[in-house]
């Protein structure tokens, strides 16, 4: 009996799959991995489709005829398109830089069991998480009371806090960094802040880094507070920009040009809006193996809780 | 500790002192939450008492504290209105859907995901999952244009190849659920796959080793030993979802429809409702009211549910 037993586990078959399985799988998931970047590249192959074989042949993943005339076209535009870019990186990078710090600064002291004063302010974080004034009590808060209307600033400020986040820092606090060292700082007479940001945030990288991967991809990829915020074609985002070039593909033209009667019948607006979109998405991709990482490691906590 | 009288003393001492590095802690420890105390006031606490707007007469922001108090007028506009029902049962509708699909598919991925036996080829199948979580929702709304546009769209090329006509989609209400539906699952799969696997590759590898010595097969194993393992994952996630049963996505049901007026009966939810009502008719007092019930049907639900699983599966409830 013992000797069968062995046998089984030394040979990983019983824990396994049969290879017919396995095939059927691979076969599964290379259908659902085309179905996820399928859209993608037919939005790259449209950007670099003649617009002419788009009027005759519609969208296509193999075009008749290449064409680099909407990225020329885009190129031509390119102060709006920088501009859009420079408002996406600042609110990315300030807003998730800034909330973090300040999330960070909120979980720790909701994750030390010797501050007296944990659970109201843990509460009146909760909160935020069920209840809200919903879209006319903030718009006018931060329009009328605060003046942020057409303001770079009402972006930032939209999603520089969030419940959840802290919730995912404070786990992260509790579980990985020991009582023992900060007890430890405390006894060589390290002050709260000194312990903080020289003992507690290097420990909690990982779930810090996962947080700043999420928030900032929040940011680089917001359209609805521009919408509801912004005026100003110079403060537009690179999504909100693109979202206005659905229906108005003349919104890529420069402020300086507009004076100047433009035929928009000589837009490539078809293959232009593609092009755009693939100029949006660049940074992500490159970006993409460090979201990878991080996420990876970080997803979980946000699943799990207390 | 060990003789009496002197020790009593130098243990009142200590505490004092420590009494005191407790407060100074104490107070230390709270100037750290004041940024995040302050963003909260003006993001969330504010807002809150904003709420009223929802009883107040009003037609344009200027008159805000000029106009009176209006009772429940806000409401009953809202209620006789066909909208309300609408939008309560779209929101509704489709977030079931999405909860169920949520739960139900990924699940099913993250096991066969773990179950292959090239381990390489799992890693690269996941990153391509992966993608279209990234994606904005502008972006994703020009790739679904790319697919269903009327004039060149990728999907009606593929119905003319096969002699078939040319559907004009974003005329074609009745299409829209699905197509919300299929979008949705195409963004989110993925994401959720990645959630999941990391619970299935937590499960403790002896369980299987020893149901496969007692003759368990790996179709067993997955039933009894895989997916129960996973149960308090889903139950967290299910929950935090129906916690947000009221809410939909703006960029899904406003922005990927491309505010088409004849998908409204489909596609238009509280938000898309709120943000409608605020913005394009400028009813303020109809957009607070549809908000207030928004985030009252939320509060309920959430605690309600909350409260359900409190008490089959206390390590489970999220409050």
């Amino acid at each position: 009996m013992k000797k069968q037993a062995e046998a089984v586990s030394v040979a990983p078959n019983g824990t396994q799959i049969s290879k017919g399985t396995n095939i059927l799988l691979n076969i599964l998931f290379v259908i659902i991995a085309i179905i996820c970047i399928y859209p993608l590249i037919l939005v790259l192959m449209v950007s670099l489709t003649d617009e002419m074989t788009i009027i005759t042949n519609g969208y296509s993943v193999f075009p008749k005829q290449f064409s680099l005339t909407a990225y020329q076209y885009i190129f031509e535009n390119i102060m709006t398109v920088v501009r859009a870019y420079g408002v996406s990186i600042l609110t990315t990078l300030v807003g998730g830089l800034l909330g973090l710090i300040i999330m960070a600064m909120y979980a720790y002291p909701l994750a030390r069991d010797d501050f007296k004063y944990r659970s109201p302010f843990n509460v009146i974080c909760v909160i935020t998480m069920l209840f809200s004034g919903g879209l006319v009590p903030t718009y006018m808060v931060f329009v009328k009371v605060l003046g942020l209307k057409d303001n770079i600033l009402a972006l930032i400020l939209a999603q520089l806090f969030s419940a959840f986040y802290v919730m995912i820092i404070r786990t992260f606090f509790k579980t990985n960094v020991p009582k023992s060292l900060i007890e430890a700082a405390q006894i060589d007479g390290a002050g709260e802040y000194f312990t903080f940001f020289r003992i507690v945030l290097p420990l909690a990288k990982p779930a810090l880094a996962t947080v700043l991967m999420f928030s900032m991809l929040n940011y680089w990829n917001d359209w609805y507070f521009p919408l509801l915020y912004i005026t100003s074609p110079d403060k537009y985002n690179l999504q909100y920009l693109m979202y206005q070039m659905q229906t108005k593909i003349a919104s890529l033209i420069t402020a300086s040009s507009a004076g100047a009667t433009i035929d928009i019948s000589s837009i490539p607006s078809e293959t232009a809006r593609m092009a755009m979109a693939i100029v949006a998405i660049g940074p992500i991709v490159l970006a993409y193996p460090f979201f990878q990482k991080y996420f990876e490691k970080g997803i979980t906590l946000g699943a799990t809780k207390e | 500790m060990s003789s009496k009288s002197n020790t009593k003393i130098e243990v009142a001492k200590t505490q004092t002192v420590k009494s005191s590095i407790a407060s100074k802690k104490n107070i230390t420890l709270i100037s750290m939450l004041v940024p995040g105390l302050i963003v909260m006031l003006l993001n969330n606490y504010m807002p809150m008492f904003g709420l009223v707007f929802a009883f107040r007469k009003m037609d344009t922001v200027q008159k805000l504290f000029g106009s009176g108090w209006n009772g429940l007028k806000n409401f009953e506009y809202l209620f006789s209105s066909n909208a309300a029902w609408k939008i309560t049962r779209n929101t509704i509708g489709y977030n079931v859907v999405f909860i169920l699909i949520g739960l139900v598919l990924p699940v099913f991925m993250a096991i066969c995901l773990n179950e292959l036996r090239n381990k390489k080829a799992a890693k690269v199948y996941q990153s391509l999952f992966f993608i279209p979580y990234f994606l904005s929702w502008v972006v994703i709304s020009y790739v679904v244009f790319g697919l269903l546009s009327n004039e060149y769209g990728a999907l009606n090329r593929i119905i003319q190849m096969f002699g078939g006509e040319k559907v004009s989609w974003y005329s074609k209400p009745e299409a829209w659920p699905f197509i919300l539906v299929v979008v949705n699952t195409w963004k989110w799969t993925g994401y959720d796959t990645i959630v999941y696997l990391s619970a299935v590759c937590g499960v403790n590898q002896e369980l299987f080793e020893a149901a496969s010595v007692d003759g368990a097969t790996r179709l067993q194993q997955i039933f009894y030993i895989t997916i129960p393992s996973l149960v308090p994952l889903a139950i967290v996630l299910v929950l935090l979802r129906l916690g947000r049963m009221f809410y939909t996505d703006m960029g899904l049901f406003y922005s990927v429809p491309r505010n088409t007026g004849v998908l409204q009966d489909v596609t238009n939810t509280i938000d898309t409702y709120v943000y409608r009502a605020f913005t394009a008719t400028g009813n303020i007092g109809l957009s607070a009211a549809a908000g207030f019930y928004q985030a009252i049907l939320g509060l309920v639900v959430i605690l309600t549910f909350n409260a359900i699983v409190r008490k089959f599966d206390p390590d489970s409830a999220i409050i």
